[in-house]
């Protein structure tokens, strides 16, 4: 079925050159090759009802109402071969090693502020930097037990970290059912493919949330998954999570704070809680100490945190390290607390708020992509070389008026994987990204697979499942395999 | 704090969340509402048919009856003209609002369940979800005619494997027993007032009582209960109205008769309680007890003689008032007072921060 596919002149994941498939990719190249294009059409249905019958969800409420929506799959899994995976492994280890180190010292000492390796300033005015946590103490001096960096590959193919997310990153149980849903497709392809399990997630994390328990609950700490609730679009993915790990999963209006313990409300009235893996913005947390209007946060939450009877993950407060800005300094970071070279390249970044490379960015506004500091989900963007003179303008005063809110970037284009496009019955070219997951415990682990989201429009660089985005199972080989 | 909320100093991994048990409770009630919808439904059309007279008046009178038993006679007239053969099965099949049709008990149904997903097994998810899919794909087209029986039979076998799944997939701890008993309140409810159609039904003239018409009628609510068969198993002889309500009422044996389903309810709301089984502690708890003892002695001909309504309507109150004791005693919370909480923690902080100041002042 791939014979007349076109790679295009970007880095294809699948293909060399036309009509070269790239080694790794041999097995399931020749497997698709043996399928009918109807066949594959009806499985590709097959793999989308058994996810709406599933369940596996996410809410939009565009209307009153809230439809569920699946998060598109598309069936031809992304390959990473072992080497690769390798260094990938360990560039996200040294990364996520260093920027944790940063936590602890913006919190405390702030040595790399005071030796003005980074200029305060950014630091200070970061948006999701919480002066009140400084002097702080968590637990094993972890602050970001759950990591999800997005990472994509330019044209020759090179592996660059676009951002980091410290704070709620998600997506981690579509890595999961991905691999469900193309297992009861096509069985036969995972036949001496050596692909790497991916199932091993939510044992780690479990046993990673008990390490960080507090030392008084002899052993036996309560865990729970803290969620924002039956409304929240991700709430799928929270009620996976817990289930998998077989903890509760509760609601701000489910805990109570009781002389700075937290306590859940049980048919056998209150029983403690001793680490909270929370998927709620630290802003909602706690309508004692940040935003009071949250109807979703457990008043006192912060307090019973502070006096050490409970541990959050992640920590308060790491949302400093995943800001945009923040970004453009982390091969210093790197540099600066491990003495080490990154491994993994960042995007070629410049910041609004220093002067010579604002210069720059309002001089070329149309050749670069620019985002704002704290925004997610392609939201605050300005695509410079699709946008319109307007939107180019309206930018342009935006970063003036406020400088430490912007960044450029130049557009990478992204790589491109074969993609079954069911308008025209073919594979065509998709441009993808990849975010895996990186847990940290008493060591810090990669799962070897991770959410690979793809643009299924024709053109767009946009992977967000909010504009047009689906997925792909992940596999990492094997060293033996391929 | 709530006096109720004792402190439970333990830490085991078998709690139960009250807002969970809630879920369960719900989804099950909701669930067995939709499948009880359904066997109505689906008898009362059959019946429907067989009548000689098709007038406007005739099929008023037969439909009505059965809104009634339904709790949902005013707010169907609201939208409805008239009752009859499509009106009333396109309102308790698709209306929206509160537990009023199929489709919305099914609606309330995934939508307990899905708050509780990590809970329940995923099998029982799934046949609720496809269930839910089912119902919404449907349309008033689904039920019309000939359609109408496989469409409820449907129904009802999605609600036979749900329950079977329960039975095989569910683990034996509390969640269960919140199930169950939500299910067997809910069924004794549905039985007792599917005999109250029976007293609503107005026979055309006094000779029809006993005869033609009237078997067929019984016969129908047995039906609606799957009960026919057993009936006959258990007296094997022609259907009489005071025996069928002596079976629907205090049948021992029978699963879907109000007294086998109320010592179910027992049974459960003291596994609930953790408490023994012939105790009963609280107010609520001895005022069920009650009941149950009063079901186990009564015979038939007091009820006939005091009135198949009026036991019926008590029948009804008292599964009302031991559902609202059970849901108040394990399942319900007051909500937080948010304010009082925020002031609460809030002077917990200045305290903090005074003593840090104060241990730092004498450093």
């Amino acid at each position: 079925m791939l014979e007349q596919y076109n790679p295009g002149e970007f880095y294809d994941e699948m293909f060399d050159e036309p009509g070269a498939v790239r080694s790794h990719y041999r097995s399931v190249a020749d497997r698709l090759t043996s399928v009918s294009h109807d066949e594959y059409e009806k499985k590709q249905a097959a793999v989308e009802q058994a996810f709406m019958r599933r369940g596996v969800t996410f809410t939009v409420y565009s209307d009153d109402q809230g439809t569920e929506r699946i998060f598109p799959f598309d069936c031809v899994p992304r390959i990473i071969p072992a080497d690769e995976w390798s260094q990938i492994e360990k560039g996200l280890i040294q990364r996520l090693t260093a920027l944790n180190l940063f936590l602890h010292d913006i919190y405390h000492e702030q040595k790399i502020l005071r030796e003005r390796v980074i200029p305060p300033q950014y630091v200070m005015s970061a948006k999701h930097f919480r002066r009140e946590f400084m002097h702080f103490e968590v637990p094993k001096n972890i602050y970001v037990h759950v990591c999800g960096s997005d990472l994509i590959r330019d044209r020759d193919g090179r592996y660059l970290v676009l951002e980091d997310n410290l704070r709620c990153p998600s997506g981690a149980s579509y890595m999961l059912e991905n691999r469900a849903a193309l297992r009861r497709a096509f069985p036969d392809l995972f036949r001496a493919a050596g692909v790497r399990p991916v199932e091993g997630y939510a044992g780690q994390l479990l046993k990673n949330l008990q390490h960080v328990s507090p030392d008084s609950t002899g052993g036996q700490p309560n865990v729970v998954l803290l969620t924002p609730g039956v409304y929240n679009s991700a709430y799928f993915e929270h009620a996976f999570l817990a289930r998998q790990m077989g903890i509760p999963i509760v609601e701000g209006r489910d805990l109570v704070v009781r002389d700075y313990r937290v306590y859940m409300r049980t048919t056998a009235g209150l029983v403690p809680v001793d680490v909270i893996y929370r998927r709620i913005d630290d802003d909602f947390l706690d309508p004692s100490v940040f935003r009071s209007d949250s109807l979703l946060g457990v008043p006192g939450l912060v307090n019973a945190c502070r006096a050490g009877n409970v541990t959050l993950a992640n920590s308060i407060g790491t949302g400093v390290a995943d800001d945009k800005v923040i970004y453009a300094w982390v091969p210093k970071i790197i540099r600066y607390y491990l003495g080490e070279e990154p491994i993994l390249a960042n995007v070629e970044t410049y910041l609004a708020s220093e002067a010579s490379d604002r210069t720059y960015i309002l001089e070329n506004l149309e050749k670069l992509v620019v985002k704002s500091a704290n925004e997610a989900g392609g939201y605050g963007m300005l695509m410079g070389p699709w946008a319109s003179r307007a939107e180019i303008e309206a930018f342009r005063e935006q970063i003036m008026a406020n400088p430490r809110n912007f960044i450029a970037q130049p557009p990478i284009s992204l790589s491109r994987h074969p993609t079954w496009v069911s308008e025209v019955s073919d594979f065509e070219g998709r441009h993808i990204d990849l975010r895996p997951y990186i847990l940290y415990g008493d060591k810090v682990t990669v799962t070897p697979g991770g959410l690979t989201r793809v643009a299924l429009r024709r053109g767009s660089l946009v992977v967000n499942s909010s504009q047009g985005g689906g997925s792909k199972d992940t596999w990492v080989l094997g060293e033996r395999a391929a | 704090m709530e006096s109720r909320e004792k402190m439970a100093m333990h830490r085991q991994t078998n709690v139960m969340l009250s807002r969970v048990a809630a879920s369960l409770y719900w989804m099950s009630r909701y669930l067995e509402r939709a499948e009880n919808l359904a066997r109505l439904l689906d008898v009362n059309l059959q019946l429907s048919v067989d009548f000689d007279r098709q007038d406007a008046e005739s099929l008023q009178e037969h439909w009505l009856p059965v809104l009634r038993s339904t709790g949902s006679e005013e707010a169907f007239l609201k939208v409805y003209p008239a009752a009859d053969s499509v009106t009333v099965p396109e309102y308790l099949t698709f209306a929206a609002g509160d537990g009023c049709s199929i489709r919305s008990c099914v609606a309330a149904a995934r939508e307990n369940a899905r708050q509780v997903r990590d809970q329940i097994s995923f099998d029982m998810w799934e046949v609720l979800n496809d269930m839910w899919l089912f119902l919404k794909d449907a349309s008033d087209e689904s039920i019309r005619g000939a359609n109408a029986p496989g469409f409820y039979e449907r129904v009802k076998r999605f609600s036979h494997l749900f329950q079977g799944l329960t039975d095989s997939t569910f683990s034996r701890n509390e969640g269960y027993e919140f199930i169950e008993f939500g299910k067997y309140l809910e069924r004794a409810d549905k039985t007792s007032r599917l005999l109250d159609i029976k007293y609503h039904i107005l026979l055309p003239t006094v000779n029809d009582v006993g005869g033609a018409v009237d078997t067929l009628q019984w016969q129908a609510v047995l039906r609606s209960a799957s009960a026919l068969e057993s009936y006959r198993r258990f007296y094997v002889q022609e259907i009489v109205p005071w025996k069928v309500a002596e079976f629907l009422l205090m049948s021992d044996s029978f699963p879907r008769s109000v007294r086998y389903c109320v010592e179910r309810c027992d049974y459960f709301m003291h596994r609930i309680a953790d408490i023994p089984a012939s105790d009963y502690r609280t107010a609520g708890e001895r005022r069920f007890g009650r009941f149950v003892q009063n079901l186990r002695f009564a015979s038939i001909d007091e009820v006939m003689g005091a009135g198949l309504h009026e036991h019926l309507a008590m029948v009804q109150g008292e599964l009302e008032a031991v559902g609202s004791h059970v849901y108040d005693a394990f399942m319900y919370h007051p909500p937080v007072d948010m304010a009082a909480e925020i002031r609460l923690h809030q002077q917990e902080q200045q305290q903090q921060i005074r003593l840090h100041q104060q241990q730092q002042q004498q450093q």
